[in-house]
């Protein structure tokens, strides 16, 4: 059964855009599809509209169940819904599959229309910046001049804030949870050992795994559970696993031993299963690259200089991968520029994932902000 | 009603002035003062509950602990930073106000005064004085720092703290006579004595 305060059952609709983008790294992609979801009514003055961005793994299902199936269930289900934080009696919100994706946006296991054969390896490199401007170019279709908000957690919060910078004429509020201006040293340092479990798999294939009927499975599983490990905290862990054993024995072999091994195998299998490779490598590339400010000479102030929206800013006390201290860096660049800014450090306990759980205190801050967005 | 020390404040702010509220709880000054004087600013709390009810206020707030340090903020980047019914709670005064007087181009404080006359008579009967400005028993109390209006000036004088303005009030009105007596909460805005 559906809650009450579910939209229910989406479909996801495709276009396709025939607009040449040049991406950052300089290739160009001649046409491109685009797999997105929308919840709620735009409104006749277009002003309610709300644009999620999606992280690392996610796509445009934000809300709702494709079918009666409740593994259907969107990825921010809890936050996005009639009466929920987003709440879509309000608003009219929309997720996209951002360029890369295998979710049905042109990425690489796309078909490459030069070649007849999916892109694979050969797909460009794509930023936070192209996504962003792929997003403004689909709501320039969708007939949106200005997004009311742009709201995402951890990559999804690089685009919130990009936005920020890129065309903060066309948003009025910027949700930038969990999320960073550039990532540290020890964040590129985990995503190059994700991407290397990937590419050292030899059904890797150079990224061609498609034509050879394999796909490097063990790589991606690696891959996903050392970003599991990252995204919880250790306290979120030793409470939920602790050092249980799934025998209540030790029995001296190299098996499935502790529930954590047993979780994290779960995990990483399940990811592996669906969740496309160089999808992964593309997208913690995109994450590497971002740092707005280094265009600045490192000065994230001036970068944010002719910025007009405003501003939420939320963190998690628990999440190490992307500290509150990254999320101040933020907003003390925006007290800088005297722009409107509210910043919260939660004490949610499940680490970085902390975004995309539930939490009375969270739910209630997004909740109230959201109903003071004017439409 | 707005608290009758948000009305003295007030006044003192010039139209369209920039405010860092610290300690601002549900953020009903700054509310006041970008409504009666177009003020624009921000506050900062620590409590989830009073960073809710900001934002439920729709003010500018950012969590942060007041006591740790202001380096979010840049010397000089506020007309004036408040601190009201906050100094008698914070442990580290000298610093809290060397801070305001680098972020604001002024201060103002606003306090329960211990020597007023009740709180006084309440000491002289043996007992911690509990009243509507001081209205947490001893052993509960989050006023780690009590003082008069006599200390404080003292203490402005010894910091090199300019004292541009003071009043002085009991239940909303203004006291002139023997103010260190008939005060019950004192308000003062100040600067850096150059």
């Amino acid at each position: 059964m559906q809650d009450s305060a579910s939209v229910g059952i989406v479909n996801p609709q495709v276009t396709h855009i025939d607009q040449p983008l040049t991406l950052k790294s300089g290739a160009v992609l001649n046409c491109y599809d685009l797999v997105y979801e929308t919840y709620g009514e735009l409104n006749a003055q277009r002003s309610n509209a709300v644009l999620i961005c999606h992280a690392l793994s996610a796509h445009h299902h934000v809300a709702g169940y494709h079918s009666e199936d409740q593994t259907t269930v969107g990825w921010w289900e809890n936050m996005v819904g009639p009466g929920k934080p987003i709440d879509t009696n309000r608003f009219f919100v929309i997720g996209i599959n951002n360029l890369g994706g295998c979710h049905g946006s042109t990425g690489p296991v796309s078909i490459n229309p030069a070649s007849g054969k999916p892109f694979g390896a050969g797909f460009p490199v794509v930023t936070v910046e192209d996504w962003v401007e792929q997003q403004a170019r689909f709501a320039t279709w969708l007939g949106i001049e200005q997004f009311a908000a742009v709201i995402g957690g951890s990559l999804g919060g690089m685009q919130s804030l990009q936005w920020g910078i890129a065309y903060t004429e066309r948003v009025r509020h910027v949700l930038a949870i969990a999320t960073t201006p550039k990532l540290t040293a020890q964040n590129i340092a985990f995503n190059d050992v994700a991407r290397q479990a990937i590419i050292t798999d030899p059904d890797f294939c150079g990224g061609d795994y498609y034509s050879h009927g394999v796909t490097p499975k063990s790589g991606l599983r690696l891959a996903r559970m050392l970003g599991h490990i990252t995204y919880l905290s250790d306290d979120a862990m030793a409470e939920k696993f602790g050092r249980d054993l799934r025998s209540g024995t030790y029995n001296f072999g190299y098996e499935v031993e502790f529930e954590i091994e047993s979780y994290l195998r779960y995990q990483g299998d399940k990811f592996a299963s669906y969740f496309d490779a160089n999808t992964y490598l593309l997208m913690t590339k995109a994450l590497d690259y971002f740092d707005p400010a280094h265009a600045y000479q490192g000065n994230l102030s001036s970068t944010l200089k002719n910025s007009k929206s405003a501003y939420l800013v939320l963190s998690f006390k628990s999440d190490w991968r992307f500290s509150p201290d990254r999320s101040r860096e933020i907003v003390k660049a925006l007290l800088d520029n005297n722009l409107d800014v509210t910043y919260a450090e939660m004490t949610c306990r499940h680490g970085h994932d902390s975004f995309l759980m539930f939490d009375e205190h969270y739910h209630d801050l997004m909740r109230a902000y959201m109903n003071n967005i004017l439409l | 009603m707005a608290r009758p020390d948000f009305a003295a404040i007030a006044r003192w702010i010039q139209p369209g002035a920039r405010v860092l509220d610290l300690g601002c709880g549900d953020g009903a000054l700054l509310k006041y003062l970008e409504k009666t004087r177009d003020a624009r600013g921000y506050g900062v709390e620590i409590s989830d509950i009073d960073i809710l009810a900001c934002v439920k206020n729709g003010v500018n707030v950012l969590q942060d602990n007041l006591e740790a340090d202001l380096s979010m903020f840049e010397s000089n980047s506020f007309d004036y930073v408040i601190l009201s019914q906050t100094l008698q709670a914070v442990k580290h005064t000298e610093r809290i106000v060397r801070e305001i007087l680098r972020v604001g181009k002024e201060g103002i404080a606003t306090f329960p005064n211990f020597g007023y006359w009740r709180n006084r008579f309440q000491i002289l009967r043996g007992q911690m004085p509990v009243s509507k400005n001081l209205p947490y028993q001893w052993f509960e109390t989050p006023n780690i720092h009590l003082f008069t209006i006599r200390d404080f000036e003292a203490f402005c004088q010894q910091q090199d703290v300019r004292i541009l303005e003071r009043v002085v009030m009991t239940e909303g009105v203004s006291i002139n006579f023997f103010p260190n007596l008939f005060g019950s909460l004192a308000v003062y805005r100040f600067d850096r004595k150059t």
